[in-house]
């Protein structure tokens, strides 16, 4: 029927881009979504708000602690398993946001979001490995 | 716009729909929600990064999140506490689980998972606390 | 159904005059759809159907919608009041507010006033072929097919749908996007996946697990919040995500095993997804 016409201008046919969610996509935000629903506000807490708030001491952010820990291979695997999921989930939730706010170029948000989130994960996986 | 068979197509608004009702903007805010858990990726993959760079880059960081960047900070608390709390609400409906021939009621799903939260919680404060050697 | 209304209520027989402002559109004479308002009295027990065939009747002969059972199970009057889709049959006048504007429900042409064009919703109901899809011909001699009440219940709560495009309208993603199958079909879909005697999920997965499927759905859940059956449409397109991406990385991971058996169906065009020999796609029942 009307399937091809752009309602907001009648005059293109060109056809309305299509959200191309494919399982794996969704996988990795499902399983993104759950680990950041279960681990990001805690991390956030302890890690930017308990400080400030006089409920930890500083001290156990010192850098010789830190370094100690940033070392330990267990913590390598959790911290790159958790930062990358759950940008993967970000990454794909802001590009269907895009789509909601009615941005129409959503080969450009894709490759720009995931993008991002790649790049990110890359950078991570390069300073837990090498620094 | 008027068709040729007479039908009429009301135009969607394409960019204010979310603004006309209530469930519609916290659909948004879920959604944003993201937006949030991101720059805080991008935070902690900064802070890795830092350290990494040495104690000088490292307190520099550090006195940066916790003394000039409150209000952010408490901002993406929020929203993936927003998050959270909207992920584990639909999880019923996205697994409905059977036991023993009857659903399980969907209250005691959010349950266990809002009770799995506060548990996981738990781990991260005291395993911070108390991890390592110091 | 709440039933607040008991005959000693103090505002039985009360009457409130609403301010009802209705989207006209004649397709002979207008360029454009425009409000009209008529001053209604309504009797405080009413719905708005009844306000609306009351200005049909003493107001308006030219005002035109869809009703029928007046109790909602048919599906046929559903319409936006104050913003929100609702069946006029099922939207108490009690729970409005002086004024109220109705009209056509969204996302749909409108045909004439509050009648909307319903050719692409039917359309899309049939493309998840809302049949069973039956793993072997049956005769009559064989019976009938074996259901247990708990086979009975997985599924139940998706055949009470009764296609009043409620869900439609509140759908932002079928504003955005035209094509998208939608809450009705897939929930429908689902019903069929989830019954015992049907094996056509394959069949389906051509339009259900496609881009316009049930991966444009981005869980926002107002279908289910104004569905008046409580089918709950987001629960079924949210289990069909799950099913069809381990159905994905089954084939994926294990291409040996697959799950796809015959599915006699009754489109001869129908693309199998595996055939495995021995597949007569015009085996006729």
């Amino acid at each position: 029927m009307n399937k091809l016409v752009d309602t907001q201008d009648p005059n293109t046919t060109q056809p309305l881009p299509k959200a191309s969610n494919k399982p794996i996509i969704w996988s990795l935000f499902a399983a993104g979504g759950t680990i950041t629903a279960l681990l990001i506000p805690i991390l956030v807490f302890v890690i930017a708000l308990a400080v400030p708030l006089g409920l930890l001491s500083a001290d156990l952010f010192s850098y010789a602690r830190l370094v100690e820990l940033a070392n330990n291979p267990l913590v390598k695997i959790i911290l790159f398993f958790v930062i990358s999921l759950s940008l993967w989930h970000a990454a794909h939730r802001l590009r269907i946001t895009a789509h909601d706010f009615g941005l129409r170029a959503d080969g450009f948000v894709m490759f720009f979001l995931y993008g991002l989130a790649a790049v990110t994960t890359m950078f991570l996986g390069w300073i837990l490995l090498f620094l | 716009m008027k068709l040729a068979n007479g039908n009429y197509i009301r135009p969607p608004a394409r960019y204010s729909w979310w603004m006309r009702q209530g469930r519609y903007w916290r659909y948004m805010m879920r959604e944003l929600s993201s937006l949030f858990i991101g720059i805080f990726c991008f935070i902690l993959v900064w802070g890795l990064f830092r350290l990494a760079q040495g104690e000088a880059a490292f307190n520099h960081w550090t006195n940066e999140l916790w003394y000039q960047s409150a209000g952010l900070c408490w901002l993406i608390f929020l929203f993936a506490t927003y998050h959270s709390y909207t992920w584990f609400m639909v999880t019923p409906k996205a697994m409905p689980i059977k036991l023993n021939g009857k659903r399980v009621a969907a209250y005691i799903i959010i349950g266990a998972h809002f009770l799995l939260w506060l548990f996981a919680s738990l781990v991260v404060w005291y395993a911070f606390i108390y991890g390592g050697n110091t | 159904m709440n039933s607040q209304t008991s005959t000693s209520s103090p505002n039985i027989g009360k009457v409130r005059t609403l301010d009802i402002e209705i989207l006209r559109y004649d397709p002979d004479k207008d360029q454009q759809p425009y409000f009209q308002t008529y001053q209604v009295p309504c009797q405080e027990e009413w719905v708005i159907l009844d306000a609306i065939n009351y200005i049909k009747d003493n107001l308006d002969r030219t005002l035109s919608y869809r009703w029928s059972c007046h109790m909602a199970v048919c599906g046929s009057c559903g319409m936006m009041v104050n913003g929100e889709p609702l069946l006029s049959c099922h939207a108490f006048v009690r729970d409005m507010p002086d004024k109220v504007k109705i009209e056509p429900l969204e996302n749909f042409p409108i045909a004439r006033d509050l009648i909307v064009e319903m050719d692409g919703f039917m359309d899309k109901l049939s493309s998840v072929k809302p049949y069973i899809n039956a793993a072997e011909d049956r005769t009559i001699e064989d019976g009938t097919y074996k259901q247990s009440p708990e086979e009975l219940k997985d599924f139940q709560q998706y055949t009470q749908c009764i296609n009043c495009m409620l869900c439609y309208s509140a759908c932002p993603q079928v504003a955005l996007n035209e094509s998208f199958v939608g809450p009705a079909a897939l929930a429908l879909a689902h019903r069929y996946n989830l019954d015992n005697r049907d094996i056509g999920r394959s069949a389906r997965e051509d339009v259900v697990a496609s881009n316009d499927g049930i991966w444009e759905c981005s869980f926002v859940g107002a279908c289910s919040e104004v569905c008046p059956k409580h089918v709950d449409p987001a629960a079924a397109i949210q289990q069909t995500k799950i099913a069809a991406t381990t159905d994905y990385f089954k084939r994926f991971l294990m291409p040996w095993k697959s799950n796809n058996k015959h599915t006699k169906s009754k489109d001869d065009n129908s693309r199998q997804s595996s055939t495995k020999g021995g597949n007569d796609e015009t085996g006729k029942r």
